[in-house]
């Protein structure tokens, strides 16, 4: 056994353990934190198949960003567990529907493999094997695939705006400090000099 | 067993003497380790006189000579601290917490160059490492604060995730600035590109090295990478997720003995690791100022190490007399000032460096 | 092994040693120092009394809208870092190809902006 192979048995193990775990555990916040193992761990067998940007990347997206609006939302969503419990049954279905297809998509993709090896090397850019991964995903998403790369901006434009629509609700009659005018405050707009006489009031 | 050989070869460090200088990996980790933890160590003194000196106050002074036993003597006093576990808290991940953020601000210094060729591990994405490491460290806070069913710890732990994440999206932006500069994310070439090009070679006057450096010509992403590095790290002027006169300790609260010692450690480690990274990106890592004689004769691991020490400084300059930061202003300056300045001036960068042809920038190919 | 996976190697090793260092940290107290807890101590910090709910409470879905608008900048990050590397490669066209992908995004922002998803109240 080699080192890599070596470290393949340990990402895929805890891998697929802690994802399991997301499913078992009865907490929603361990769930999100076996997933964020899984990531990590996902993030390692990437690594070992030599693909060091996309491994990085993984982190700092799924880790470091929708890891944590998911712990955001489980903290946020007060989970009544019990009640969580009743709907499990009525989902049930859809549920086991869903997974039968995405049972059968794994095993075609899996079969392709056994049937015509010679495929899965087919639809791969040549790599140069002196250019760094980062370069040369670089030097492709901008130039050849720069509809996808646009229609991808696109995606994130519709999530924004969405994101915004959906969630933003302003409190009435709040203060919010305009640091123009606080600025542009001058001292004849705020204070007064009053010449008093004596005896007399204001 | 090729794998135990492997292993053997790599945990033993067996070319220690045989294969030239090549040291094991094993001791070079643990001399960067200790290295650092003792580095960290007396950064938290010097905070601390620094902090003093300011208030014209003689700082930690007794253990040893000027204090400089301190960090050692507060070490023995937290191990020797009763380790409580609030009652409601959820164990495991209470004290999963500190682990995860003394791990993740260590991992980041794998990386790290002091010197040239002196990095643990010289990899080709070095820079994305940092910053998916340092994009982690929002879990110990959140864990702790999560974890330790109290609410001021819990709202302190709100607070601080949602500022780390909003600072760390400028981070991302200036760091593509000097990226584009550099065109490698290797931290060894980044800092190669600021000898080989720049403002002194284009003046005529290549000795003078501290021009050629990228805080010159990304002057306001220097600016902005430093104040998101203070914000980041959760430093004075925007300490609030400790917010003391509000939270009381923020997401620390529950917490006493080592496994607050830790959070600290994490701290620590963290903010000098941002040192370090404003000291690559910025401020040429290990090339000294003047590339004249008395000088370049200085090894690079020196001039590192005064530089760290310079932006700590600074850090803890800041500590000392900015006054905090309430929260909405917090959160306008990281969205609605750093981050359409690094936006623009990702254009900005962008279209000189392709307007020029790489002008004085050649950066590495 | 190949060559790059050897350069992560020593990455490995400083983990599990620092691990290691926290773990024995964090064990030490446990270990050696005295452990005399008792219901006060025990007890989550609060103002003289026991709090009356679990501390876990519902919050501002402003928080929330935070992750999002993160999770959007991170990703443009995430492709701005190959474009960074590959930059004198790709030329005039790469370049305008990304400053469309920006100007999309600033509309996004500028939406934001204008809607005051920004401000926090």
């Amino acid at each position: 056994m080699t080192l890599p192979l070596f470290f393949f048995y340990i990402f895929s193990a805890i891998c697929i353990a802690s994802a399991l775990m997301v499913i078992a555990s009865r907490n929603p916040v361990h769930s999100v934190l076996f997933l964020i193992l899984a990531f990590v761990n996902a993030a390692g067998i990437f690594m070992l198949a030599g693909a060091e940007f996309l491994a990085l990347i993984l982190i700092v997206v799924y880790v470091g960003a929708v890891a944590v609006l998911f712990l955001f939302v489980v903290m946020m969503l007060d989970v009544d567990f019990a009640e969580l419990g009743k709907g499990m049954l009525q989902y049930m279905p859809i549920a086991i529907v869903v997974g039968i297809i995405f049972g059968l998509e794994l095993l075609m993709v899996a079969g392709s493999w056994f049937i015509t090896p010679e495929v899965a090397g087919g639809s791969v850019l040549p790599i140069d094997a002196g250019v760094e991964n980062t370069r040369a995903l670089g030097q492709v998403i901008y130039t050849r695939y720069v509809y996808l790369f646009e229609a991808a901006g696109i995606v994130l434009l519709v999530a924004m705006i969405g994101a915004i629509v959906l969630t933003l609700r302003h409190k009435p009659g709040v203060r919010r400090q305009d640091i123009a005018t606080q600025v542009g405050r001058r001292p004849k707009d705020a204070v007064e000099v009053v010449k008093v006489e004596s005896g007399k009031g204001i | 067993m090729e794998f135990i050989a492997t292993a053997a070869d790599y945990l033993l460090g067996i070319p220690f003497l045989g294969l030239g200088t090549q040291i094991g990996f094993v001791y070079k980790a643990l001399l960067l380790l200790v290295t650092l933890l003792l580095f960290v160590a007396y950064v938290l003194l010097a905070d601390r006189k620094i902090w003093a000196a300011v208030q014209i106050r003689k700082g930690p002074n007794v253990v040893g000579l000027f204090g400089l036993f301190q960090s050692f003597a507060d070490l023995m006093k937290f191990v020797f601290k009763e380790p409580l576990i609030p009652a409601g808290a959820d164990k495991t991940v209470f004290l999963l917490a500190p682990l995860v953020t003394v791990l993740l601000a260590l991992s980041a210094w794998a990386v790290v160059p002091i010197a040239e060729g002196w990095a643990l591990a010289d990899i080709n994405v070095g820079i994305l490492y940092i910053f998916a490491i340092s994009s982690l460290g929002v879990y110990g806070v959140i864990m702790g604060g999560w974890a330790s069913n109290s609410k001021y710890p819990f709202l302190g732990a709100l607070r601080s995730a949602a500022q780390m994440v909003s600072y760390e999206v400028s981070i991302g932006f200036v760091i593509i600035t000097v990226l584009l500069c550099v065109g490698s994310l290797n931290l060894t070439h980044i800092v190669q590109a600021q000898q080989e090009m720049g403002l002194a070679h284009w003046l005529g006057i290549p000795w003078a090295s501290f021009l050629n450096w990228f805080w010159l010509p990304l002057f306001p992403m220097f600016v902005v990478f430093f104040i998101s590095a203070l914000a980041e790290t959760n430093r004075p002027p925007f300490d609030l997720p400790e917010a003391e006169s509000e939270l009381v300790a923020g997401f620390m609260v529950e917490y006493g003995s080592t496994p607050y010692m830790m959070f600290m450690l994490g701290e620590y480690v963290a903010i000098v690791l941002m040192c370090a990274l404003t000291t690559i990106l910025f401020m040429g890592g290990w090339l000294p100022p003047l590339d004249i004689p008395p000088l370049n004769w200085v090894p690079g691991a020196v001039w590192f190490i005064l530089k760290v020490c310079l932006v700590f400084f600074m850090f803890a300059m800041v500590k000392a007399f900015v006054p905090r930061y309430r929260y909405d202003q917090l959160m306008r300056l990281g969205w609605k000032v750093f981050l359409p300045i690094s936006i623009v001036m990702i254009f900005v960068v962008a279209f000189v460096l392709q307007l020029t042809g790489w002008g004085w920038h050649g950066g590495m190919a | 092994m190949t060559e790059l996976l050897s350069d992560y190697l020593p990455i490995v090793i400083f983990v599990g040693l620092s691990g290691v260092i926290g773990l024995a940290l964090l064990v030490a107290p446990f270990i050696i120092a005295i452990k005399r807890p008792d219901p006060e101590k025990v007890s989550a910090y609060e103002c003289g009394f026991d709090a009356f709910d679990d501390a876990r409470m519902k919050f501002d879905v402003r928080f929330y809208l935070v992750a999002i608008l993160f999770i959007i900048f991170d990703l443009e990050v995430a492709f701005l870092f190959p474009w960074a590397v590959a930059f004198r490669d790709v030329g005039w066209f790469g370049f305008w190809s990304m400053m469309i992908f920006l100007a999309v995004l600033t509309i996004g922002f500028v939406y934001e902006w204008r809607k005051g998803a920004l401000e926090w109240d």
